[in-house]
């Protein structure tokens, strides 16, 4: 099973990817709405693809409280 | 295109007849494609011109821009019943719910192949429209959702009912109560979805589709529509029932009030 630091480098890989990011930009411990700059749509558009990268259902209720990569990587851990 | 014109001035739902296939693609991408008035009522005016017209065999419904559709025009239903008092809003949301409902059951017994070719947001609303289609064919960044209860509500549109008809009792009571939204990979896995495609593929692929339904006998393909796609009168009955006596209450009234005062695309996520 994948560590959590390369569920989190994982996530990080895939945000900067689809939001069209530098991967430099971006660390475990932002605010990933607040550094993508996001809405609620483009979350869900995220999800979509973490889904799809982990082969995980991940509920969006599970995104509430969410605010950093690194949780989110905890949450994603837990489906693993 | 159709005569009926959102604010800016754009058809709020294009048509496109080509090869006995109508494409309608619901053309308010500003709000995800979201029913109001006159989106249900340019949607109800093509499905009885469709079914009327012999040189027309099957009809796709897309959306235009990032999603299918985000479901009802909340901000309108929200703004119209606070034009009313308040004894007159249920009889008005009663209203509202019965046109909306002709037109899902006349789209849902028309006799014509039908196809929801879906991409990104398929909401409330619009997977209640999505539902009443004979297949569903999804972008594979599509998500289908029944946010309903995060509003006090429960789906209005036919959408209970249908989704029942369509997969077993146990994946309705997941998306209506946990209003969770779910990928096309899961929605295929559980079958609601009949095809899966790559980005910006579905409506290759609903073309594709319906050009095979088409090589068949209309008449026993409808004939077979409507022996394995009964509506289910009942139960759609009841839905309106149920949704007219959430709908006054004060909890609704907070959860619309939240929804039209914030300024996110789906502030009911997540």
């Amino acid at each position: 099973m994948a560590t959590l630091e390369q569920t989190t480098e994982d996530i990080l890989q895939l945000a900067a990817s689809h939001f069209k990011v530098s991967r430099a930009d971006l660390s475990p411990t932002d605010d990933l709405f607040v550094k993508l700059g996001i809405n609620s749509l483009q979350a869900l558009d995220l999800l979509t693809r973490i889904e799809q990268h982990f082969h995980i259902e991940l509920p969006d209720y599970e995104l509430q409280g969410v605010s950093d990569f690194r949780t989110l990587a905890e949450r994603i851990q837990s489906r693993l | 295109m159709t005569a009926e014109a959102s604010v800016s001035a754009e058809p709020v739902l294009l048509d496109k007849l080509e090869a006995g296939v109508l494409t309608l693609t619901l053309n308010r991408p500003e709000r995800l494609n979201a029913l109001n008035a006159a989106l249900t009522q340019a949607l109800s005016a093509a499905v009885e011109r469709a079914a009327a017209d012999p040189g027309c065999r099957a009809v796709l419904i897309t959306g235009a821009g990032r999603g299918f559709c985000a479901g009802a025009d909340l901000r309108e239903l929200y703004e119209r019943s606070q034009e009313l008092r308040a004894a007159e809003r249920a009889p008005a949301v009663r209203d509202f719910l019965e046109r909306i409902h002709r037109v899902m059951n006349a789209l849902d017994s028309a006799p014509l192949t039908t196809i929801a070719a879906v991409h990104g947001v398929t909401f409330g609303g619009g997977f209640e429209l999505a539902l009443t289609c004979d297949l569903i064919i999804a972008d594979k960044m599509a998500r289908f959702c029944f946010p309903e209860l995060r509003l006090g509500l429960i789906p209005g549109f036919g959408g209970i009912p249908r989704l029942k008809r369509d997969v077993g009792n146990a994946v309705v009571r997941d998306l209506l109560l946990t209003g969770r939204s779910i990928n096309a990979a899961k929605a295929q896995s559980v079958g609601l979805v009949s095809q899966v495609t790559a980005e910006g593929d579905a409506l290759r692929v609903a073309r594709a589709t319906a050009a095979q339904i088409g090589k068949f006998d209309h008449e026993t393909a409808i004939a077979a529509k409507h022996f394995i796609k009964p509506i289910p009168h009942e139960e759609l009955r009841r839905e309106i029932e149920l949704f007219c006596a959430l709908f006054t209450r004060p909890a609704v009234e907070a959860g619309l009030r939240k929804f039209v005062e914030s300024t996110d695309a789906l502030p009911y996520l997540p």
